[in-house]
Order: structure tokens, then sequence, then C-alpha cells
């Protein structure tokens, strides 16, 4: 029952020796490949390691395959593993490259995610209004809603116990504190993270959105209200319009694209859940890049254009353009890509 | 107790998830833990907290020196804002997929499908970052700010956001709400080196002989645990596994562990296999042995 040393070797070769000696050298070149391509990109491959790239590939799926049905060794299948799991993310996980992206995120992808959110959008845009003209109603009834509406902090001097010059002053003024081209940064930065933060909050199944869609259209309403009081309400809607034709819609689509989202996990339809949740999350999130880009242009026009345009007619022409251009850009119709033509 | 007896011994939790590739081959891909997750996003914030100080003394310094502060101060906002928002989505959409914390710790994101990482995905994963770790800090900074102002108000609103923040730790596959929406899911990809092969490295030495008895101890979870601690060769480890074979074997003692326990791993690693080719598989010593 003792080992016995023996004198001559009769070595039982497992499998795994085997199959290393015959195919090493592959997966070698093919770890080598790989590390160049993580490390860099495809482009520094020359065109024999583009062509040899997917046949080692299989060649070590197939290896793995082999192994774990025929090999004891631990090391050679955790290494084969990840040689194939980081081989499969270079070839099939790489997205496009930036322009190409970008190029079909104009040309498609957002207004088609636009265009997919048109039912949210009008609830969104229906809500505003219901906003708007409560908050009218409520300011026209009883002044003293309006503090309870809007903060101070907001307001600054244009509330009820204004004049009519205090409130002409800030429509036609100059900007208080600072350049015009830091405002529109600032104004441009704390849109959208609040149109973000409008977009994420849908998740909580679209009652936060709602109740922002429906404040922001409060605060709308009673401003107006205000003004109008005073007869400067036509001068106050070209204020406002000329960068707030671009501003609102924005803010509609965030509101569209979260409530498209909590709509989606609450009422998944034919889809499983996350199904649903993972189909509204990606195309939810074009239209919210494209919202960010549009509060760009509305932080452009309201920090700079603003002020120094002054006349009524120049500032509803410029805001009514604008509007224009993005319903024209969102819902005219386009020519479909073809796989879209087949799927409709 | 009759609800105890219902519990049955479940499996361990497992973060290897099946994966199959269009080529038909499951790759057994193996999620990143919560922890780890956690500290690439450690390493992110501080990154970006580190460079955004550095901009902003920067940008002070040259700010004073000249008088366009107003160019610096768009910049800083833009600036702040791109950090804030672009940092994750624009190094999650390269082609690592991943960011430089999460690249640190060997992470990258994957769609949950197998296909590619699209733009949607990733600014969908991203833009839900707000409501599960924004939305709280800022509940906590209010609360700082405002002292005692409504405490049962700021304690729903720290549960509510809670459920958020600890969302990654009550599903199985430690999804954030983001990943969730995005269908994306953190997967460790860790580069390896292809292992010495235990049993060639010692093909020209003579080797021990075990008998059928000895080799019919263990099975192949047995196996893989000795090929570990042959790898590690830690020698305690040796010493302590070596004097159990051959106690279990009822073999003596040569003096020389490593090599007794390679010859072991050698021959008993041909015996499985040899019993793998005709259909039995071995998992573990308390598994049967087939006899012919």
């Amino acid at each position: 029952m003792s080992a016995l040393v023996q004198g001559s070797a009769a070595p039982p070769l497992v499998n795994a020796s085997r199959f290393r000696a015959a195919h090493e050298a592959e997966w070698d070149r093919l770890d080598q490949l790989v590390t160049r391509m993580e490390k860099r990109s495809v482009r520094v491959l020359s065109e024999d390691d583009i062509l040899a790239l997917p046949l080692l590939y299989r060649s070590a799926l197939s290896s793995l395959s082999v192994a774990r049905e025929t090999s004891l060794d631990r090391a050679l299948t955790t290494y084969l593993e990840q040689l194939c799991t980081r081989a499969y993310f270079q070839l099939y996980g790489v997205p496009d490259t930036a322009m190409r992206q970008l190029g079909r995120f104009f040309r498609t992808d957002w207004p088609l995610a636009v265009q997919g959110l048109w039912r949210e959008t009008l609830v969104s845009f229906v809500l505003t209004l219901t906003g708007v003209i409560a908050g009218w109603w409520l300011v026209a009834t009883d002044a003293s809603w309006y503090y309870s509406i809007i903060p101070d902090a907001m307001a600054s001097g244009r509330d009820p116990a204004a004049s009519v010059e205090t409130l002409r002053a800030t429509i036609y003024g100059p900007q208080e504190g600072g350049g015009l081209a830091t405002f529109a940064a600032y104004l441009f930065t704390h849109n959208s993270q609040v149109a973000i933060f409008a977009f994420a909050l849908g998740f909580a199944f679209t009652v936060p959105t709602v109740l922002l869609l429906l404040y922001n259209g409060l605060t709308l309403g009673a401003m107006l209200c205000l003004f109008a009081s005073k007869g400067l309400g036509l001068n106050f809607l070209g204020w406002l319009t000329i960068h707030g034709s671009t501003e609102m819609f924005a803010i509609i689509l965030a509101g569209a694209a979260g409530m498209r989202i909590g709509t989606a996990v609450a009422f998944p339809g034919r889809h499983e859940r996350t199904e649903a949740a993972v189909i509204a999350g990606r195309s939810a999130a074009i239209a919210m890049a494209g919202v960010v880009l549009m509060l760009l242009v509305a932080g452009l026009l309201e920090g700079i254009g603003r002020q120094t345009i002054q006349q009524d007619a120049m500032r509803y022409g410029i805001g009514l353009a604008a509007l224009a251009g993005w319903l024209a850009y969102y819902y005219l119709p386009r020519r479909q890509e073809a796989p879209d033509a087949l799927a409709a | 107790m009759r609800w105890r007896r219902k519990r049955e011994r479940k499996a361990p939790a497992s973060l290897r998830r099946s994966f199959v590739t269009p080529e038909g081959v499951d790759l057994r891909l193996e999620l990143a833990s919560a922890g780890t997750r956690a500290s690439a996003f450690l390493l992110d914030i501080l990154i970006l907290f580190i460079s955004l100080i550095l901009t902003t003394v920067a940008i002070g310094l040259l700010g004073i020196a000249k008088a366009r502060a107003e160019i610096f101060m768009i910049l800083w906002l833009i600036g702040a804002f791109m950090l804030r928002n672009g940092w994750f989505i624009l190094f999650e959409m390269g082609g690592r997929g991943a960011t430089p914390g999460k690249r640190l710790l060997g992470l990258r994101v994957v769609a949950r499908d197998g296909g590619r990482l699209t733009g949607g995905a990733v600014i969908a994963r991203n833009a839900l970052r707000e409501i599960e770790i924004f939305l709280p800090l800022s509940f906590l900074g209010m609360q700082a700010a405002d002292g005692a102002a409504d405490g049962f108000l700021t304690l729903f609103a720290l549960c509510w956001t809670g459920i958020f923040l600890f969302f990654p730790l009550f599903n199985r596959d430690r999804l954030r709400v983001g990943d969730l929406l995005a269908g994306t899911w953190v997967v460790n990809t860790v580069r390896a080196k292809l292992g010495d092969d235990l049993v060639a490295t010692r093909a020209q030495q003579p080797r021990r002989i075990f008998t059928d008895a000895a080799l019919d101890l263990y099975g192949i979870y047995e196996l893989q645990t000795l090929e570990n601690v042959l790898r590690n060769g830690q020698d305690d480890a040796i010493v302590t596994v070596a004097a159990t074979i051959r106690r279990k074997a009822g073999l003596p003692d040569d003096g020389d562990d490593y090599a007794f326990l390679s010859d072991y791993y050698a021959a008993l690693c041909a015996r499985l296999e040899r019993g793998m080719l005709v259909g039995r598989r071995r998992e573990d010593k308390h598994a049967s042995v087939a006899r012919r």
C-alpha cells in the first residue's frame, strides 16, 4: 500500500497538458491582441491581426468549452473564461465611434425619441397649462396667494405690492448682478440639473414629476396674473417668450420623459416589467440629452438675447421662431431608416 | 417551531451569471459586489472633487491676476456641470465601458442582453444617480442647514431616499435603480495570467504510484482545492494537506511533501479525467465511487 517511487518516467499526462501544448500559442496571441485593443483601440491592430481576431476568438471559445468538459485544471478554465470574456466585449460590446454616435443622435435618435414621447408630452403640457390657469385664478381671486406660490428669493421684488415702474424695470431694465454670459451659463447649468432631476424622479411612479410640472405652471400663472393686473401682461409674455418657448418646451419634455419611465414601471403592458423599464429608460434618456441641449439654447437666449433685445415684437418673433423650429425638428415626418420601416 | 422547518438550505448566493454568447458558449460572468462598486464610486468622486478644487484654485489665481473673472466664472460653471454629469457618461460611453474608478478596480459596465452599450443606456443609468446619491445628500444637507426644522419630514425623506441608495443590496444582481432602467449591469473583468501546468513541470521526474483505494478518496472539489494549495505554495498548508492525505490513504511519510502532493495531484487528476471521459463525474468526496 505504500507509494512507490518508480525509476522510469511513465507520466500520467492529463488532458490539460496536452491541451495547453496544442493551443497555448493561439491563446497568447489573442491575449496580446485584446490587451492592445483594451489599452488603445481597434485601430492599433494591423490588417493581419484584425483578420485573425475572430478566428482566434472562436478557437478560444471552443477551447473553453472543451476545457470545461474534459479538463480539471481550474487555472486553465479560469484563464480561458476571462480571456473569452474580454475578447467578447472587445468584439461585440464596443460602441460606435463618437462622431458616428453624434451624427445618429442628431439625425434620428433625438427627434425620434421625442416623437415617441408625444402622448406624455401632451399630458405634461396639459398639466403645465392646468398649473398656469390655477395660478392665475388663485392670484386673481386673492393676491395673498402670490406670496405662498412664489418664494421670496425668486420674486425678488416682483410682488403685488410693487409699483408698475418697478415691474416694468424688471422686464426692460438691465440685469442686476454681473455679466450676461455668466448669467446664461448659470441658468443653463441650473435648469439642466433641475430637468435631469425631474426626469430621474419619474422613476417613483411619476408622482414627483407631475407635482414639479404643476408647480412650474403655478408660478408661471401667478406671475402672469400679477403683471397682467398692472397692465404689463403682454410685455411680460414677450420677456418670457424669447427664451421661455424653448425652456418651457424643454421642461415639458423632461417631465414627459420622467412620466414615460414611471408609467412603464407601473404599467408594463405586454412586456416584462424590467424589460418595459429598460425600453422606456433608454429612449427617454436620449430625449433627456436633447432636453439638456435645448436648455443650453434657452440659457443663451435668456442670458444674452433677452437683455440686449428690448422690442416686444423682436422678442415674440425670436421666441415663436424657436418654438416653430423645435416643433418642425421633432414632429415633421421624416424618412424612416430601413430597420425601423421593417419593424413598422 | 414549524416555520423553522420550512426553511430549506439554499445554495449560497453566487454572483456568477450565465451569459451565452452568439456562438453558444456560456461565459459565466461574475458580477461586481456591492462593496467594490461603492469603492469605485468613491474613487471617482474623490478624483472629481480633487480636480474641481484644483481648477477652482487655478481659476481663482488667474481671475485675480487678470481682470477677466467673467470668462473663468463661465468656464467654472460649465466645467462643474460637465464634471458632475459628463464624467460618468463620457467615460462609460468610451470603449472601456468604465470610469477611472471602475477601471482601477477591474469593473466594466455591460448591457444585460449582451448587446453593445448604447449612449441611451449610459445616460439613463447615470441620470438616475440624481435620485440615488444627490437627493439623499441634499436632504442631509438641508437637515444640517435647518437644524431640527422638521424632524419627522426629514426622517421620512431619508427613508425614502434610502430605498434608492441601498437598492443594490436588495436584489440578486446588485442592480442600481439606474442599472435597472438602463438594462445594464457591472461585471468584473480581471486580467489573469495562465498559471503553470502543475503536471507537466514535473514530467521528467520519476513519479510515485498510488493504489486505486488511495485515489478513490477524493473528488473534483478536493482536487481543485489541492490545485490551489499547490499554486499558492504556502509551506504550512502543504505540510497539513500532505499529512492528511497520507493518514487517510495509509501511506508512509517520505519527507518530500511538495513532490508527494504534486504526484498525488497528477494521479488523481488523470484518474478523474478518465472517469469523465466515460461519463462519470465525481463532484466531491461524498459522491459514490463508480465501480465497473
